[in-house]
């Protein structure tokens, strides 16, 4: 890996550059800076989450599958039995499964997300 | 045609106040990919003055394509929903060829909170947060007996249509999203049993809602997307939880619960929907609002779209799944 600077060390420089220059925006520019900045966080955390999320959901859907195989292919098998009806909620493990994967994702995406688990009861 | 719409409001201005009315302050508040919205306001040289907001389509409007109706059929379902008693703003003015705006409508300006954050956690909402649930119910009930007006031509939606809407756009996008897969199947075996269809607002959540801290919802607004079709649809799209704003805890909104709702809903003389029904729309709100975002980072994609605000809103589909994978977890 590059170092001096890393990746994310670039990243954040940016961020920080657009967190700087944002007051002196128009509101909707302002608006786009924000979003733009919080895109440079979706980039610093796949670069730091990314790689452990998809070996532990290519594990899940190993174990899922009952087969070895890379995350894209195990990804569109999964699919195709969903579509199919071979699968469905009722099978074991597939909803923790799923579960498990976006949540990683979710991680990545929009970590102060309150999600529907969070309601404590519907 | 480009419209320059700051040159064309002092000329309404003297066609709604009169010849002696002036313009007396204009805004742009926010700017779609097809609409418009303006604060304006006019003033006599008595000093009377009103307070109001212009809606316009800024680009070529395809009824028979597109998923929103006109303004002229906006209008006429504000009249109509009015009558009910539902708090829309009154329309003041439609626009015509001699306005020069376009395909355009005015109505009052009513005051109050739209940002949804705001209205879930400002303590200046405080005292009518628990109110507002029971109202949105109530609100829904007054929309839902409305005759679907004539005029609208609107269009109707069910369950299974909107899926198989949704399920295509899906297929068309590529993505193998594996939550998503599952909903669509999902939902589909357990649709809920079709309901007599009603006139819908179609967009009801946290959002469009004028919020004023003292009587609540002060008006509904953005009737572009209403159509005629199952009234849980209403109840279930403002339960959507990417419209909660940080307070899943309290479904409705982010700001109250099942119950008031649907209490509001039957004591305004809405036929009585389960929860279980609005559940289901709720989960086919998170499901499309999925694809939506999908859809939002493919027009970028694709070159149609170049903000840099619509490829980040494609990693919003995982919040939806997120959502989803919950609700399925806890049965529908």
């Amino acid at each position: 890996m590059i170092t001096h600077p890393r990746a994310e060390e670039l990243t954040e420089a940016v961020a920080r550059w657009i967190d700087e220059v944002r007051p002196g925006l128009d509101p909707r520019n302002a608006f786009l800076a924000r979003v733009a900045a919080n895109m440079l966080g979706v980039v610093a955390r796949q670069q730091q989450l990314g790689p452990a999320a998809e070996a532990a959901a290519t594990e899940r859907f190993i174990v899922l599958l009952d087969h070895q195989g890379e995350y894209a292919d195990l990804n569109s098998e999964l699919c195709e039995k969903l579509r199919a009806g071979t699968l469905d909620a009722a099978t074991p493990g597939l909803i923790e499964t799923l579960k498990a994967n976006v949540l990683d994702q979710l991680a990545i995406d929009q970590p102060n997300y309150r999600h529907e688990g969070l309601a404590g009861g519907a | 045609m480009t419209v320059d719409v700051l040159a064309a409001l002092p000329k309404l201005a003297q066609r709604l106040g009169g010849e002696d009315a002036v313009l007396a302050s204009a805004e742009r508040l926010s700017g779609g990919a097809s609409m418009e919205t303006w604060a304006f306001a006019v003033e006599t040289l008595k000093g009377v003055r009103q307070d109001l907001i212009l809606r316009r389509r800024s680009a070529p409007f395809d009824p028979d394509t597109a998923r929103s109706v006109s303004l002229t059929a906006e209008a006429a379902l504000i009249a109509a929903v009015r009558a009910k008693g539902a708090p829309a703003a009154p329309l003041v003015h439609l626009c015509d060829d001699e306005d020069g705006l376009g395909e355009a409508h005015v109505t009052a300006r009513v005051s109050g909170e739209t940002l949804g954050r705001k209205i879930v956690s400002d303590p200046r909402f405080e005292a009518v947060r628990p109110k507002l649930a029971r109202q949105c119910g109530e609100i829904l009930a007054q929309i839902h007996a409305t005759p679907p007006p004539q005029a609208a031509g609107l269009k109707s939606a069910d369950f299974l249509g909107e899926l198989a809407r949704y399920e295509e756009i899906y297929r068309g996008s590529g993505a193998e999203r594996p939550v998503l897969e599952l909903a669509f199947q999902h939902l589909k075996k357990h649709a809920p049993e079709p309901a007599p269809l009603t006139l819908l607002h179609g967009d009801f959540r946290n959002g469009n809602l004028m919020i004023d801290p003292e009587i609540g919802v002060a008006a509904v607004l953005d009737w572009e997307l209403s159509h005629v079709g199952d009234p849980a649809e209403d109840l279930g799209w403002i339960c959507v939880n990417s419209w909660r704003f940080g307070r899943p805890d309290r479904p409705v909104g982010g700001f109250g619960d099942y119950a008031d709702l649907l209490a509001g809903y039957e004591a305004a003389g809405g036929a009585p929907v389960s929860l279980s029904r609005v559940r289901a729309w709720q989960a086919l709100g998170s499901l499309k609002w999925g694809v939506m975002c999908l859809m939002m980072y493919q027009s970028w994609a694709g070159g149609v779209e170049a903000s840099v605000e619509r490829p980040m809103i494609g990693r919003r589909v995982s919040e939806t799944e997120v959502d989803l994978v919950y609700l399925l977890e806890a049965g529908l």
